[in-house]
């Protein structure tokens, strides 16, 4: 039902563990973050080419997760141009590029699932403040499936709308749909206690 | 400071209410008729959830869904998702999401006995705007390279109309709540900390 973006494959980049390429992220984009100049940039752009290409992903692939910034990129290159020259312009797009583009390619490269285990775990170490990683995983996973059972409560809401001849009203739309998941959420309670997941 | 795992119903809410911010994106399956452009729901989420949820579960529905976003799920408006969110030039609308969440929450629990759904109004101009105007225009301006201020302003303020009719939006739909099952309402979460703190 939900899938995620990861692109199945078998390159380095998909071998190496969820925390491994996070941390690496990290440091990478710490580093460009402070040191913004044209060579790290420059640096940033190239290992973002050469990580594209070895990941097996695609160039493609690569390109949609860019997409969504080309009107950003377009705006931020124009008013660069205009106020500090094209030197600059060409810094502040390739920075947002490669920023974006590192991240996605973790993203594509790493299993949902092996990043919210890693996710999990990295919360073990607040379990002395009172967080409870068996608790925000199960709290996920609820999600995941909360997430079908929600689409079709909001057909149903949108066919009773319909119904009552108030298809243009947002109000009878989303206030049966708030009550309802309401409820919804006080049966998964239910259930949970049922199946022995108790108050802590 | 040491805090208490959440009880087993509230667990249920944060998940089920992070569903909800998912499907409020999902624009294939919540189409607003009487408008021609496609709106994107996922703020009204947002300010919903802080409305209902209060101070303390409503971040933590947040938190889950922008979890799952960074795993990778597509999530977002438009089918978007992956750690590439974050990183980019509208991470900080994400962070903002979180906090803001938390003020609405904050704001509607202390709600002066003398105001009434304004006070709910208010609570999302303050959590639900300003709070994620505050983390998500500075964010852009950085990630963009020595965008001026008033340029990150001029990018995001399209969107500013759209988030005040969503204030409207939350602010009668919680009148809904209220009305249809009046025990949802944080209003509610003061008694219960009565009750608890005679119990202990």
């Amino acid at each position: 039902m939900l899938l995620g973006l990861y692109v199945p494959g078998n390159s380095p980049l998909h071998r190496r563990r969820a925390g491994t390429k996070l941390a690496v992220l990290g440091v990478l984009l710490g580093v460009m973050g402070v040191f913004r100049t044209a060579e790290v940039v420059t640096g940033g752009f190239v290992a973002l080419t050469a990580l594209t290409l070895l990941s097996g992903v695609g160039l493609r692939t690569m390109l949609a997760q860019l997409r969504p910034l080309l009107w950003f990129a377009v705006f931020v290159g124009a008013f660069q141009i205009w106020l500090s020259g094209p030197r600059q312009a060409a810094l502040a797009v390739g920075f947002l590029l490669v920023s974006v583009g590192l991240a996605a390619l973790v993203t594509l490269t790493t299993r949902t699932q092996e990043l919210l285990d890693c996710m999990v775990s990295g919360l073990r170490p607040l379990r002395r403040l009172g967080v409870d990683p068996e608790r925000a995983a199960l709290t996920m996973s609820l999600t995941i499936r909360s997430i079908p059972v929600l689409l079709e409560l909001s057909q149903d809401v949108q066919q009773a709308r319909r119904a009552r001849g108030a298809e243009r009203s947002l109000r009878a739309f989303a206030v049966p749909l708030l009550i309802r998941t309401v409820r919804h959420a006080d049966r998964v309670g239910e259930a949970l206690a049922a199946r022995g997941v108790d108050d802590p | 400071m040491r805090r208490t795992p959440l009880a087993t119903h509230d667990l249920a809410l944060v998940a089920v209410f992070a569903a909800l911010v998912a499907v409020l994106g999902a624009p294939g399956y919540i189409s607003v008729s009487g408008l021609s452009a496609p709106i994107t729901l996922q703020t009204l989420g947002v300010m919903l959830t802080g409305s209902v949820l209060g101070a303390r579960r409503a971040p933590l529905a947040v938190l889950t869904f922008l979890a799952l976003v960074a795993a990778g799920l597509p999530l977002l408006a438009g089918g978007r998702g992956g750690l590439s969110m974050f990183t980019g030039p509208t991470g900080g609308f994400l962070v903002g999401w979180l906090v803001g969440a938390a003020v609405i929450g904050w704001l509607v629990e202390h709600r002066p006995s003398r105001f009434g759904l304004g006070w709910v109004a208010l609570a999302n101009l303050v959590g639900g705007i300003a709070v994620v105007y505050a983390f998500g225009v500075p964010w852009m301006s950085w990630a963009a390279t020595d965008l001026s201020l008033s340029a990150a302003w001029a990018a995001s303020i399209v969107y500013l109309p759209g988030d005040l009719i969503k204030v409207a939006v939350t602010t009668v739909i919680a009148g809904g709540l209220l009305r249809g099952y009046p025990t949802a309402m944080p209003v509610q979460h003061r008694v219960r900390r009565d009750r608890d703190s005679v119990a202990g």
